[in-house]
């Protein structure tokens, strides 16, 4: 199919990337299990190291398996390109790693996923990136964050745990007013139920572990490039700008243009860091992606339907649910997420910390896990697991307090999922 | 015609077609994005000529280099200008003067000159603007998917390997299609 009309976002998932096998035919994607590649000859070596010449080299930096999942999830998000790595923390330093210097700054959304909010306050701190925390829910204080040395600003476009959709692009406007990328994790939304480089991110970065793989067997995580943020405008990011010492003063952005940011992360970030996906992992979440709007409908359907119940449960004191009218979030989900607000949300018990404990422990069907975005429904009580490390003010403001059990909804049958909740809150 | 936007059929229709090529401001310098191009074009299997008026007499990515377009001893099928927009104009004039004429002028990536292009044209060439041929061939051959790039493009067809080495596709298809 020519350019001529995009195809739509099933076809995409399906498609995008995956080309049969040049060389044997072979229709599924291959598992190109090896470390390293062949070279014809010194020149092509030659040309290949010198990022001249397309094709790989070495696993750590490149592999074709890991190449279709990145091009998939590339085209799913309306993006220039992708890099895949071994977690979505991998993409989050290796984001940061390209995008600042020691003594720079970033600012994040407070109500981020407590393992970002950890890796941000402390893993950071030791390359010298400070982070500056804001409220998801209040636009302004980005802008209120900012500095001459902020470099970044970083999102979820669905917060973890709390449910909080956040104004995307609102935020963008004060990210371009800066002249700073915004970065936004999209990995509770997916691009089925939110694009968000359609409404103004310029890098999008993705836990592929949840609902992209979508079957809790694989960790991964993936960068994708918007392609729209002009890297030469300053100096301020000398990895795309300036001339490059460890590739003999190339220029990354004027030789690779609009996709050199997923490039740089690649030849800078993944090569010298080196957290790369394994191609078998690659295979598993690309199998999981063709399949991704069927499962992420079906996954917001259940919860919809499971918050409605909780909601009017006895033993419930709240629901935070953004597909619920009434909502804090309802709003901006109708305008972000239409199609659904996703399977993960909070809900309070009554009788705290204790009957969270109990009604975890007394489920028979929802998996007791660390996880989101499998097929199965999970649960968790973040207080007692997850945020454990944060201090009782950064779990409060995480959505994360004693009270508080978060769920993943699964694709099961719904009324299984609701039974095993209405026998575990009985027993409370 | 509508040089914002450009369909696969239409670049890939330029890229089939040609196989002589003179690169305006080619550098010797290996760095430089001219050099990938030149070099990555020649390694396809067309025949480049790069133009650079510092460098003529002597080599660019094994190809003889020459100071103008009017020195390069054979027809040249295609133009590709790495020069700023603003003497695009000029280049274009100097193609035009050729005898044969060329099919083709493209124009690369950050390089855009409508009142040539317009030119050009009028005097029944193809024109493509702030594009690299290198970046168009990568992608509608596949090979820019193992860089990670979005394609924008799917194919249930078998890529074509080149038969120049490996790892390297043509813009072939499995099903046949337009040759490299």
């Amino acid at each position: 199919m020519s350019n001529e009309k995009t195809p739509g976002f099933n076809t995409l998932s399906i498609h995008a990337g995956a080309r049969p096998d040049p060389a044997t035919g072979a229709r599924a994607t291959p598992i190109y299990q090896t470390t390293s590649f062949v070279f014809e000859d010194v020149d092509h070596a030659a040309s290949l190291f010198g990022l001249q010449a397309f094709g790989n080299i070495y696993t750590r930096i490149g592999n074709p398996t890991c190449a279709v999942l990145e091009e998939r999830v590339a085209a799913l998000e309306g993006g220039t390109a992708a890099l895949a790595v071994a977690s979505g923390h991998a993409a989050q330093l290796i984001v940061m790693h390209t995008l600042l210097e020691p003594g720079d700054e970033f600012v994040a959304a407070g109500q981020l996923y407590g393992g970002s909010i950890n890796q941000f306050n402390h893993a950071f701190k030791k390359f010298g990136w400070n982070v500056v925390w804001a409220d998801a829910t209040d636009p302004s204080s980005f802008e209120k964050a900012l500095s001459p040395e902020t470099k970044a600003i970083f999102i979820e476009s669905i917060a973890n745990p709390g449910g909080i959709v956040t104004d995307i692009a609102a935020v963008s406007a004060i990210a371009k007013k800066a002249k700073v990328p915004l970065i936004v994790d999209n990995t509770l939304a997916t691009p089925y139920l939110c694009r968000p480089i359609e409404h103004g991110a310029d890098i999008v970065v993705h836990s592929l572990t949840k609902f992209l793989g979508g079957h809790g067997n694989s960790i991964g995580g993936l960068i994708v490039d918007g392609g729209s943020f002009d890297w030469s405008q300053d100096d301020r990011y000398p990895s795309l700008s300036a001339p490059c010492p460890s590739y003999q003063g190339m220029v990354l952005h004027e030789t690779f243009g609009n996709f050199a940011f997923a490039i740089a992360c690649r030849v800078l970030g993944l090569r010298d860091l080196g957290p790369a996906l394994s191609p078998f992992n690659a295979f598993l979440i690309l199998t999981g992606t063709e399949t991704l709007s069927l499962r992420m409908q079906r996954h917001s359907d259940n919860a919809k339907a499971v918050a409605e119940h909780l909601s009017r449960h006895e033993k419930v004191e709240w629901v935070n649910y953004a597909g619920l009218p009434g909502d804090s979030s309802h709003g901006l989900a109708q305008r972000y997420t239409p199609k659904g607000a996703g399977a993960v949300f909070t809900f309070g018990v009554k009788g705290g910390y204790d009957a969270g404990v109990k009604l975890v422990s007394s489920l028979t069907m929802f998996s007791h896990l660390a996880n989101i975005g499998d097929t199965r429904s999970l649960v968790i009580h973040p207080a007692s697991t997850t945020h454990r490390q944060l201090t009782d003010e950064q779990k409060t403001a995480a959505g994360a307090g004693p009270e508080v059990v978060r769920l993943s909804v699964g694709i099961e049958d719904l009324d299984d999922i609701i039974a095993d909740l209405d026998q575990a809150l009985a027993q409370i | 015609m509508n040089h914002d936007r450009y369909g696969d059929d239409y670049i890939s229709g330029i890229l089939s077609g040609v196989r002589t090529i003179a690169i305006v401001g080619a550098s010797p310098r290996e760095v430089r994005p001219s050099f990938f191009v030149t070099k990555y074009l020649a390694e396809k299997g067309f025949k480049c000529f790069p133009v650079n008026p510092g460098h003529a007499g002597r080599e660019i990515a094994g190809c003889a280099t020459f100071a103008r377009l009017s020195d390069i001893p054979e027809p040249v099928d295609m133009v590709d200008i790495f020069r700023a927009s603003s003497a695009a104009g000029g280049i274009v004039d100097e193609a035009l003067a050729l005898t044969p004429l060329p099919k083709v002028i493209w124009m690369q990536l950050g390089v855009r000159n409508d009142e040539a292009a317009a030119r050009a044209e009028a005097a029944g060439l193809k024109v493509v603007m702030d594009r690299c041929p290198k970046i168009e061939y990568g992608r509608l051959s596949g090979e820019i998917g193992w860089q990670g790039v979005n394609s924008r493009t799917i194919d249930a067809r078998r890529p074509s390997l080149s038969g120049r080495g490996i790892q390297r596709l043509s813009l072939r298809t499995g099903r046949g299609g337009p040759s490299a």
